[in-house]
């Protein structure tokens, strides 16, 4: 016979009850779960993200308990009576259910303030998916009937409130919170930090009124809610009412059976969470511990473990609540934790406020200042997650490092205890974070969360499980993930080889198969630079545009004041006076800003979104095409002019210079390619600080690779000397070739050659010596590049679709953006500075030349 | 206003304070387009599910009108827009900054939007 447990409630300690349940009982037990909302339980704390459009499936917690053969659920049959002699329970549609043990986690029914009016159309409370889906229904239909924004207003400005605040004016409608206390969240915040909050709340355009009392809710001449009545003698008009008074416990079926229930509210629970009849329990917000009922889940989970324990034959008790919260609304921070009204004999407070930032934080300390007690962090609650579970602990350190903003004095990095409570909602350890990497095999935050339930309910301790997982990977010695981001697991090399394995060609195959959601910008370029190099596709062709940053999207460098920078291809550095003239022309007609670059070529800068397609018509026809310096791809072939015109020059580097410039432009590489020929020893080309440098000897092409320039300077080292021209190519390009493969996002030919196995030696077993026998894969790789490459600007110029993208507007398509200046500086132009725009600086507007095109 | 609504041989009207953007048909998925509001600018993003969103071209960190020009992807589920400037990135439905590259916290205005006969619209002075 099995151990019959009844669940009267289906909300998130009852599920907590059940999960725990399954996962240790090695008893043989049946569990019956009686909700009433029609829904399988839901993340009830995170119900505002219903507004960012998470859907009720979004919320579900996880449904796999109620798959376990021992748990019955019935999301729609609520209980209607209890019997404690039979000890049986019996719902609404008449179906008895004997139990062992009986646990009441009906929770609570939002309150409505006992005034006139509170029950009218129009006016909502806030607790459950069906409350938002019909307040949601409600602002739409309002809002298309009145064509204006609707005016929302919430009574109550406690947690739930500024939620419901922040809710409404996700969905365009105006906002005012009345609040009848002197404060906002008056429960978690002392007189000091809720003002800071409301200047807070007030400066994302909700209005705040506190000592705001309501006496009654009016009605207008359809019967629906139309305006509020204060105290003062004030009416405020409302379209639609909210209602964040408070919550009452659940507690009809307990006191119809005479189970001792709190005056207030609430069944009374001892510290083994069991009722006044040893077989019944309760947990969460329908029970009352030392006289209180709480509205947070941390208690819930809590007690469901007790019970739990209590079902199982254990002693677990419940140790009272921890009251620590943090606010979810988007762009304010608050965070109440432990004593933060410093009730403690002998506590001290130590505040920080900064009232231009809006920033107010507060920690309570013990008598001797060592240990924390409890804390207020408002308008930057970044420390919430290593400071809470610090509470009941020694500080360490100066306790005024933990408040003063990021960025000055270091916070104290001791580390954190085993026994530190870092998840309260789930209450999970330090200790028990470190164990699950360390002997469950977790190798991420995600899996952390998934094994130890840590972050999995509000979230606030995310980044602490992190930095935990993090460290205690390291200290294991084990890679932390080299995942692109969260879309995709696999590394750009992994990435590459599997596209080019499974031969998908667009954005949305690749990321189906390989990885999850919908990108972001990390992995879409480096797909995209994938794509381009194993499609040979236009970089702007259908869906793949959607990859591209600004600069490989309009084909030009973006610079710091939202222009462009345009760079034609001079091959090896080479400019006829004719082409050279065109340019000098493109740049005095379009006002451009002009500069020799270190590669030996043009940048024409400041040439506006809807300048570029008639600059590039006009250097397109006089021949020139893309220099690709926006692109992850060949910038130049730098060369000096070697031996046609040189006097010490051993053999012809510009022309080299030229061909392998032709040869390799327009290729997409995880980073910029540069490359360098030298005609002589002297070096002028400067070749050695490229990705290839050649330098000519008697003997033939020396050639030099993995250099690097900026910030961190490498030599280039030499990888065969003495080459003919077409074994200097075809050595080349297969270097380039297996570069583009293995290397990581974002990573050069330098630290790429270093991190690579054997290094050069490896490197040239593989392109010289064939020994991974790829080197026919390679070559025919670079050919298809060759044959497939043409210019892209001459191509999009003579397509209509892409030219589309140019337009400044959609609206006004050839409008210059009003927010550009320039002033004068050495005969040209320059972006103004802030000071200057604001000055009264002479400011040169652009120029709104119109081109025949 | 209310018979306009309702009234099927007419076409439904917004209030004069809604102005009308451009065609639907003109936004690319996932490509976002600016929008000239006055002296303001809108950066407009069609999602692919359909859903449109509008928030501030101007980027706060750069100071340049630019964000319509980003990367739109998501973060955890939630559509996120990345500045082409110095990649902060935003969530597109609340404006907050949701990866502020070491910088402090700043976010984009949201701008209301509505589609009617395959128009797009955004309410003059409705940012917040």
């Amino acid at each position: 016979m099995s151990t019959r447990i009844v669940v009267i409630g289906a909300g998130m300690a009852a599920h907590r009850l059940v999960d725990s349940l399954v996962t240790r009982a090695e008893e043989r037990l049946s569990v019956t779960v009686l909700g009433d909302e029609a829904r399988r339980p839901y993340d009830r704390v995170g119900l505002t993200r219903f507004f960012d459009g998470d859907s009720a499936e979004d919320l579900a917690l996880p449904a796999t308990i109620f798959a376990d053969p021992r748990v019955t659920l019935h999301e729609d049959d609520p209980a209607t009576a209890i019997d404690r002699g039979d000890r049986t329970v019996t719902t609404a549609s008449g179906v008895v259910h004997p139990y062992d043990h009986l646990v009441l986690a009906t929770g609570s029914v939002a309150a409505r303030p006992p005034v006139e009016g509170a029950e009218l159309p129009g006016c909502f409370v806030y607790r459950t998916l069906e409350d938002v889906g019909s307040l949601q229904r409600h602002v739409q239909e309002r809002a298309t009937a009145l064509d204006r924004p609707v005016r929302g207003v919430v009574v109550g400005g406690g947690l739930l409130g500024l939620e419901a605040a922040g809710a409404l004016q996700g969905m365009d409608a105006e906002a005012t919170v009345l609040q009848s206390s002197d404060r906002l969240m008056s429960a978690q915040l002392d007189l000091p930090a809720g003002a800071v909050l409301r200047r807070l709340i007030e400066a994302r355009g909700i209005a705040v009124r506190t000592e705001a009392r309501t006496t009654a809710l009016r009605p207008g001449p359809d019967g629906a809610v139309e305006s509020v009545v204060l105290r003062e003698g004030d009416e405020l008009p409302a379209d639609l009412v909210v209602l964040t008074v408070g919550v009452r416990p659940r507690d009809e079926l307990a006191r119809a059976v005479g189970l001792d229930c709190e005056e207030r509210g609430g069944v009374r629970i001892d510290e083994a969470c069991t009722t006044s009849d040893p077989r019944v329990h309760a947990i969460g917000e329908v029970a009352a511990f030392e006289g209180q009922c709480v509205g947070l889940v941390a208690p819930g989970f809590a007690m469901a473990e007790v019970v739990c324990d209590r079902i199982l034959g254990g002693s677990a008790t419940f140790a009272g609540y921890d009251l620590s919260t943090k606010l979810k609304l988007s762009g304010v921070d608050v965070a109440s934790f432990g004593d933060a009204f410093a009730t403690t004999p002998g506590a001290l407070d130590i505040v920080y406020t900064d009232p231009v930032a809006g920033v107010h934080k507060k920690l309570v300390l013990s008598d001797d200042a060592k240990t924390l007690l409890g804390g207020m962090l408002v308008g930057d609650a970044s420390a919430y997650g290593a400071l809470r579970p610090l509470v009941g602990g020694p500080l360490g350190g100066d306790p005024a490092a933990h408040l003063l903003p990021a960025g000055g004095l270091s916070a104290p990095t001791s580390e954190l205890p085993d026994e530190a409570i870092v998840c309260s909602c789930s209450s999970v350890s330090a200790g028990a974070i470190r164990h699950a990497v360390r002997e469950q095999g977790c190798t991420d935050a995600a899996g952390v969360t998934a094994c130890t339930k840590a972050g999995a309910t509000c979230g606030s301790c995310t980044v602490m499980v992190k930095s935990l997982v993090t460290g205690e990977l390291v200290k294991l010695g084990k890679a932390v993930t080299t995942g692109l981001c969260e879309h995709v697991d696999l590394s750009r090399r992994q990435l590459f080889d599997a596209v080019h394995v499974s031969g998908l060609t667009t954005f949305s195959a690749v990321i189906e198969r390989f990885g999850r959601g919908r990108g972001c910008d990390v992995c879409k370029p480096v797909l995209a630079s994938i794509l381009a190099v194993l499609g040979g596709e236009h970089v702007l062709d259908g869906e793949n545009a959607t990859l591209q940053d600004t600069n490989d999207h309009v084909m030009a460098n973006l610079q710091k004041d939202g222009t462009y920078s345009v760079v034609p291809r001079m091959p090896g550095g080479e400019v006829t006076p004719e082409g050279l003239i065109v340019v000098g022309e493109v740049a005095r007609d379009f006002g451009l800003y002009t500069k020799i670059t270190g590669g030996q070529r043009v940048d024409m800068l400041g040439a506006r979104l809807e300048q570029l397609p008639q600059i590039w018509q006009r250097l397109v026809d006089a021949g020139f095409e893309s220099g690709h310096a926006y692109g992850k791809s060949l910038r130049t072939v730098k060369s000096c002019v070697g031996s046609a015109w040189c006097r010490y020059g051993v053999l012809d580097s510009t022309d080299m210079a030229v061909r392998l410039e032709l040869r390799y432009r327009g290729l997409r590489a995880p980073h910029k390619l540069k490359l360098g020929v030298s005609g002589c020893a002297r070096e002028c080309a400067e070749a050695r600080s490229k990705d290839a440098g050649i330098i000519a000897t008697a003997q033939g092409w020396n050639l030099y690779v993995g250099g690097n320039g900026g910030a961190t300077p490498r030599h280039a080292e030499l990888l065969a000397e003495g080459l003919d021209d077409d074994t200097l190519i075809r050595t080349l390009d297969r270097y380039f070739m297996y570069y583009l493969r293995t290397a990581d996002k974002l990573q050069r030919t330098a630290p790429w050659l270093e991190a690579l196995d054997g290094g050069i030696d490896g490197l040239r077993a593989v392109i010289l010596e064939d020994s991974l026998g790829l080197a026919a894969d390679l070559d025919a790789a670079m050919a298809r590049h060759v044959e497939n490459y043409r210019d892209e600007w001459a191509e999009t110029l003579a397509d209509p679709a892409k030219l589309a993208r140019f337009r400044s507007f959609v609206n006004a398509p050839t409008t210059p953006d009003p927010g550009l200046a320039h002033v004068p500086e050495r005969g040209q132009i320059r972006p103004a500075r802030p000071e200057e725009r604001d000055g009264d600086s002479v400011l040169i507007a652009g120029t709104t030349l119109e081109v025949r095109r | 206003m209310t018979t306009t609504l309702t009234t099927p041989t007419l076409a439904p009207q917004l209030a004069a304070n809604w102005e009308r953007l451009c065609p639907l048909e003109d936004l690319e998925v996932e490509r976002g387009r600016a929008a000239l509001l006055g002296e303001e600018q809108v950066a407009l993003f069609l999602l692919p599910g359909g859903d449109v969103r509008a928030v501030d071209n101007h980027d706060p960190y750069s100071g340049a009108n630019v964000i319509a020009r980003g990367i739109v992807g998501s973060r955890g589920g939630r559509p996120t827009i990345a500045s082409p400037m110095y990649k902060q990135v935003f969530d597109l439905r609340s404006g907050t900054c949701v990866d502020t590259r070491g910088k402090a916290v700043k976010r984009l205005r949201v701008w209301p939007v509505r589609t009617l006969d395959g128009d797009l619209y955004v309410l003059r002075g409705g940012a917040r």
